[in-house]
């Protein structure tokens, strides 16, 4: 009897200490990874020149504000494009669409447009975008390109958002006289808003982060100056870290540390950005 | 001939869902005003139903056909041409459980008015307080109108929705099973209400029970299986049911 409680204890310390050896096979590579960005970018990273001047010397001096500017730029430019059209979708496929073959196959590309390939986005941007529309390589076509990329994150977010809105708040409202549309812009919005706001930041994020959807349709190499208009092409920080590490001989690593710092903590500030929104909303949330 | 003492005529009625759910099979009914008509029976057998006919909310649902007419003031509500918007400014519903919208208090009571185009700050305060006060809840809310619905009991939430009817002035409230989630005493401030409200009002009130039905009628009709299987003024179907169905639910060997 003892020895079998003995080693039932034993099997389940085994356990344990399995499970916490495999956590901790997660957790630490990554923490490897921010610590020795952090560690190795901050000397660079945390300079004025760094991020405030254009790159000298071939690169390998200066800083990389053309690259910060340029990933903005784009960042903005595919919000401006993705929501939108993903937020108008989420509410067509939540509030609107009727329940038949139709919607679930809309449903069906929208889930098998989130596992396509980064790289192939790239192709069709500079296919559609550049090419046929004539956009050139710009910020415009970049953008456009993300958007498409972004978009299937934003509407899956934005509908689980929508639908999570009770149903009853709409019975009640439309029992009141408003119409489906007053019902959507006065209860159901602003209720699922900050659920929308999370995929939003969450798409944009990765957008953001991603260096084959513009290499073809936006970024540039180098430039001299800043873009100055939608249609110019221009510099930015997940390409320029692929450059910086890949394609210019005898780089100093603590640029491209720096470089990716900066990324990591653009990408990593805009993830915190909607975890608080998150649960702020959780805490003020009514049902 | 409609009788002008019935605000509602339903002839005929009949309606099917396309799951083959609850229905209502030739109802023929004349509600009359100022009085509180009670439809009790047992769960399925088509008050929910007629009542979300009576305000088209049922427009939501995935009914197959509806047959018959229903007439308010004369006028068959179930004609494509009708403004439903209108209809249901005209005739309010409290639902059972109490849902207030995720707004202020006063929000939700000014929501239909808003809506309807009204407004003037004195008008809605005006029917912010009128509202309430016929609610039995203005005593209980006055000091804090800006806070959140959801913060009231569940008590003061059925009569807060009660009260969100009453501020868009209807001619008609229909309150389905109201005080099904409520304490004894919430229950009887509503039905304190109800009483009052009558005067000005059409009531039509599908009860949670038979005690609250009998307690509450001036008219009342037994729903069985989409059937009205009785109809009759005052108390009489509670105490001599001519049916032997409505008798033996009323005595409770069924329900």
């Amino acid at each position: 009897m003892n020895k079998s409680v003995f080693a039932r204890q034993l099997t389940q310390k085994i356990g344990y200490g399995l499970l916490t050896l495999l956590t901790l096979l997660t957790v630490l590579p990554i923490l490897y990874i921010i610590g020795r960005i952090l560690l190795q970018g901050a000397p660079a990273a945390l300079s004025w020149e760094f991020l405030f001047t254009f790159p000298r010397d071939g690169m390998k001096a200066g800083g990389i504000w053309p690259a910060i500017v340029g990933t903005i730029y784009l960042t903005l430019g595919t919000a401006l494009f993705s929501v939108p059209l993903g937020l108008g979708a989420a509410i067509y496929l939540s509030e609107y669409a009727p329940n038949n073959r139709w919607t679930r196959l809309i449903r069906l590309a929208i889930i098998n447009l989130a596992g396509i390939p980064s790289v192939v986005y790239g192709l069709f941007g500079l296919g559609l975008f550049v090419l046929f529309l004539k956009l050139g390589v710009s910020i415009l076509a970049g953008s456009l390109t993300l958007s498409i990329m972004t978009l299937p994150v934003i509407i899956s977010t934005a509908e689980e958002a929508l639908r999570a809105v009770p149903q009853a708040f709409r019975v009640v409202s439309i029992s009141l006289g408003a119409t489906k549309w007053q019902t959507i812009r006065r209860i159901v919005l602003p209720q699922a808003l900050p659920g929308i706001l999370t995929g939003v930041i969450l798409g944009l994020e990765r957008a953001a982060g991603e260096t084959a959807p513009i290499l073809f349709t936006a970024a540039s190499f180098f430039l001299p100056r800043l873009p100055g208009s939608p249609l110019d092409a221009t510099m930015a920080l997940p390409y320029h870290l692929f450059v910086i590490s890949t394609q210019v001989p005898g780089m100093p690593l603590r640029i491209q540390f720096g470089t990716a710092l900066v990324l990591l903590v653009f990408v990593l500030s805009m993830n915190l950005a909607a975890t608080v929104i998150r649960s702020r909303a959780r805490a003020a949330r009514q049902w | 001939m409609v009788n002008p003492m019935n605000k509602v005529t339903i002839e005929n009625l009949s309606l099917e869902y396309s799951d083959g759910a609850e229905s209502l099979r030739g109802i023929n009914l004349n509600i009359p005003a100022n009085a509180i008509s009670v439809l009790f029976g047992p769960a399925g057998g088509g008050k929910s139903s007629l009542l979300r006919i009576l305000n088209r909310l049922n427009d939501l649902a995935d009914v197959k056909t509806v047959r018959g007419k229903v007439l308010i003031d004369g006028q068959n509500i179930l004609e494509p041409g009708v403004d439903v918007i209108a209809l249901r400014r005209k005739v309010g519903m409290v639902f059972a459980r109490p849902v207030p919208l995720p707004l202020s208090m006063r929000a939700n009571l000014t929501y239909g008015l808003e809506l309807a185009g009204e407004h003037r700050a004195a008008v809605l305060a005006e029917a912010v307080e009128r509202s309430l006060t016929q609610a039995a809840l203005w005593d209980e809310v006055k000091d804090r109108l800006d806070e959140p619905a959801a913060a009231l009991s569940g008590g003061q939430q059925q009569r807060l929705c009660l009260a969100r009817v009453l501020a868009l002035q209807p001619e008609i409230i229909m309150l389905d099973e109201p005080t099904s989630g409520l304490d004894p005493i919430s229950t009887s401030k509503v039905e304190a209400s109800l009483q009052k409200l009558k005067t000005q009002y059409t009531i039509i009130l599908v009860p949670h029970s038979v005690q609250q039905a009998a307690r509450t009628a001036d008219y009342a009709g037994f729903f069985l299986q989409g059937e009205l299987v009785e109809w009759a003024p005052g108390r009489a179907i509670f105490s001599t049911p001519r049916d032997k169905r409505t008798e033996d639910y009323v005595v409770g060997r069924f329900g």
